[in-house]
């Protein structure tokens, strides 16, 4: 049966009344993905907004094991998760590693790599909010071109995001997927459909952060749709191999228009100093990348997995 | 410690191989690794353990130090007995993550096959690296040959999962590590009834969900119940108490060790000649049994010498140390470390041990052997020597350390 918002558990596994900003798109994301995991899963998670989000000791909003972990060893914390639980004869739980785009694209990635060539068998989830917010909005290698941060304070950061999905694809996992907080279903089928899935399994979370980017906090969940609806992000999947757009991305595909990338821009602060010239760089971007999509979703080009003729 | 090896069951062994053999008698579940000079042997000899079905464990190749640490640290949470080793920059890349162990109190035992760091790079031994790590928490034990690196490691689990801190059993590289030397090797009966199986403190169960290691502020709140749980700086004072008190439980599973295998480690530190001597070297790892040497060819001359090999550095044994050396009239301390700007690590605890006891000995350090420059017996006894006048003027304390060196 598919899920909608009506048959979706009611179990809740991230409590109310946590330590998030208002209107935090990353509230919004884990909750879903606990919800996706029947709770039965350990979670790890650096230091990063989620660890505010847990709250503080002696009280935690959340009813799921959870062991906290050093910025840079999210893949490291779950691949010993994962031995532990095969030493000691645990079956069934899942291991879910969660770390923001800091913890993922940089501080993090050689642990990620590491368990990701070594094949480790847990989900990896970055929730990415486009720079080091829990320590009040720095740049990250996730941050768009343009944005103003606290380390790009007057000119916006000059070069565009790494691609942290094609990078993961590049270690030739079983799944990876990007998803949207405003999209919450997309995310709860992709992290259900990853929890079956044997191997290291990637999911790339966009989830808008409301003091960062310097919008009202009732925005998030549409900054989120624009976001999707301009093509700066893309929802889509790649199961062995196979690439496919999903949900509004599918859709915008069918129609074949996104609105212009200028409209997302013109909701955040952050941007607030963009040139024209930058304005029509970061167009030229998401249309290049957009183009790759299509083509990608049409078969015509079958990327980096398939030409993966070894794996297993 | 007396030496009881048995002939006709000793195997000759090198340092790493030493080590890999304790790590598989203690039967260790995960292991994880990153190759390094002088430590790859070891962490070979153990995949091929694994490999071969000799040991039943996860032996995980990590990418890094720092990873390998990590995965020792969250396996234990869950509950598995976990293995490590490393040398030089490697220990000093886990350094973010041997906190983290020793803070979140979880039994890890790691082997330091003790390197000197660069720059510039050097691969050979001094014992910079462990000493550089002395304030993470965690116990750490030295070994003076290979049958205490084997027989040590075995302690290690059961001190560790007594005590709930993580130990560094350390020794000296190529000395120890790529030297063999006759060791006995129990049998896994003998060493399973020693060894209980690892208890965890830890649950990570979602019908019990716990969070481990949450953000904790400085004072004491309150939880959901309305109890009262400790701020950061509790738990801070709890690690330092446990430290203090682990000096009792290392004593006491070095004596059990000595009742079950006939090798008895039931002290802190080994002394050889110390009970009439007016002069005591201190050193700590294989730098003391060359000092024996040293003392024998001073007690040659007629010189009242005695050696004391520190054994356990961290907890420092204070007291016992104030008790040894009470009649010492020179105390030569060599260290293979420097605390830059200061002088050996191992001298800065004697003078804080005997700060306040009866001794009135004059207290040299000698820095030895950095890099793996080769310290003889011969240049031991001189630097002794050199102290003698020390006695007849009754100057204490130079400030700066002697470096046995060209400069």
């Amino acid at each position: 049966m598919k899920v909608n918002a009506v048959n979706l558990t009611e179990t809740e596994y991230a409590l109310p009344g946590n330590r998030t900003c208002p209107g935090c798109a990353l509230a919004l994301a884990y909750r879903h993905i606990l919800k996706a995991l029947d709770g039965q899963v350990i979670v790890t998670v650096p230091a990063s907004c989620l660890t505010v989000l847990h709250g503080m000791y002696p009280i935690t909003s959340v009813t799921v094991p959870c062991v906290n972990t050093p910025f840079a060893s999210t893949g490291a914390s779950a691949t010993g998760l994962l031995a532990g639980l095969r030493a000691t004869g645990k079956k069934g739980l899942t291991v879910l590693g969660i770390a923001g785009d800091g913890g993922t694209h940089d501080i993090g990635i050689q642990s990620l790599s590491g368990a990701a060539e070594r094949q480790e068998d847990f989900i990896y989830i970055c929730y990415d909010n486009e720079g080091y917010m829990n320590t009040g909005n720095q740049r990250s290698g996730s941050t768009p071109m343009g944005a103003i941060t606290g380390t790009t304070p007057i000119f916006g950061k000059r070069q565009n995001p790494k691609d942290i999905a094609a990078i993961m694809e590049a270690h030739h996992i079983p799944y990876i997927a990007t998803a949207n907080a405003s999209y919450p279903l997309d995310l709860y089928e992709k992290v259900r459909k990853a929890k079956d899935i044997e191997g290291t399994r990637f999911i790339h979370v966009f989830t808008p952060c409301a003091p960062g980017w310097q919008y009202p906090y009732s925005d998030t969940v549409k900054i989120g749709q624009l976001a999707v609806e301009t093509g700066l992000v893309v929802l889509y999947e790649i199961h062995d191999g196979v690439f496919r757009l999903t949900s509004a991305s599918a859709s915008l595909a069918r129609k074949g228009k996104l609105k212009p990338v200028k409209e997302y821009l013109a909701t955040q602060g952050r941007f607030k100093d963009l040139t024209k010239d930058q304005i029509s760089r970061l167009q030229d971007w998401v249309n290049t990348k957009w183009q790759y999509y299509l083509e990608r979703a049409a078969g015509q080009d079958t990327g980096a997995a398939n030409l993966d003729s070894t794996k297993q | 410690m007396a030496k009881s090896i048995n002939r006709t069951t000793a195997r000759l062994l090198d340092g790493n191989q030493a080590a890999a053999e304790g790590a598989r008698l203690s039967r260790v579940q995960v292991i994880a690794a990153y190759p390094i000079t002088p430590q790859t042997p070891l962490t070979e000899e153990l995949s091929e353990f694994v490999e071969g079905g000799e040991l039943k464990a996860e032996y995980i190749a990590v990418e890094s130090e720092h990873s390998a640490m990590t995965v020792c640290t969250s396996a234990s949470l869950v509950g598995a007995r976990t293995f490590t080793a490393t040398s030089a920059h490697g220990l000093a890349y886990m350094h973010e993550m041997l906190h983290w162990a020793a803070g979140a109190r979880l039994p890890v035992v790691l082997a330091c096959v003790n390197r000197a760091i660069g720059a510039p790079w050097n691969i050979l031994n001094d014992q910079q690296d462990s000493i550089s790590q002395r304030d993470t928490g965690w116990i750490q034990i030295y070994a003076r040959n290979n049958q205490e690196i084997l027989d040590t490691l075995i302690q290690a689990y059961k001190i560790a999962e007594t005590v709930y801190i993580p130990v560094m059993v350390c020794f000296d590289g190529y000395v120890l590590s790529h030297t063999e030397m006759p060791v006995e090797i129990p049998s896994q009966e003998q060493v399973d009834k020693f060894l209980p199986h690892y208890k965890p403190h830890t649950t990570l169960d979602p019908a019990n969900p716990k969070n481990y290691n949450l953000v904790t502020l400085a004072d004491p709140r309150v939880n959901a119940d309305g109890v009262l749980c400790h701020g950061y700086m509790e738990l801070r004072y709890l690690l330092q108490e446990a430290l203090q008190n682990s000096e009792k439980t290392i004593m006491r599973v070095g004596a059990d060790f000595g009742k079950s295998f006939g090798r008895d480690y039931g002290n802190v530190f080994w002394q050889d000649g110390v009970e009439d001597a007016d002069i005591v070297i201190v050193a700590m790892g294989s730098l003391a049994m060359e000092a024996t040497v040293a003392a024998s060819m001073l007690r040659e001359d007629g010189k009242k010498v005695g050696v004391l090999g520190l054994r356990v550095f961290r907890p420092f044994p204070k007291a016992a140390i104030a008790r040894a050396l009470e009649k010492a009239q020179v105390v030569a301390v060599f260290d293979k470390n420097i605390s830059y700007g200061s002088e050996g690590a191992t001298c800065s605890e004697i003078k804080a041990a005997l700060y306040g006891s009866k001794t009135k000995a004059a207290i040299r350090n000698f820095i030895v052997g950095l890099g793996g420059r080769d310290v003889k017996a011969r240049e031991l006894a001189d630097a002794v020597r050199n102290t003698l006048p020390a006695i007849e003027s009754g100057s204490l304390n130079i400030e700066n350390p002697e470096w046995i060196c060209y400069i």
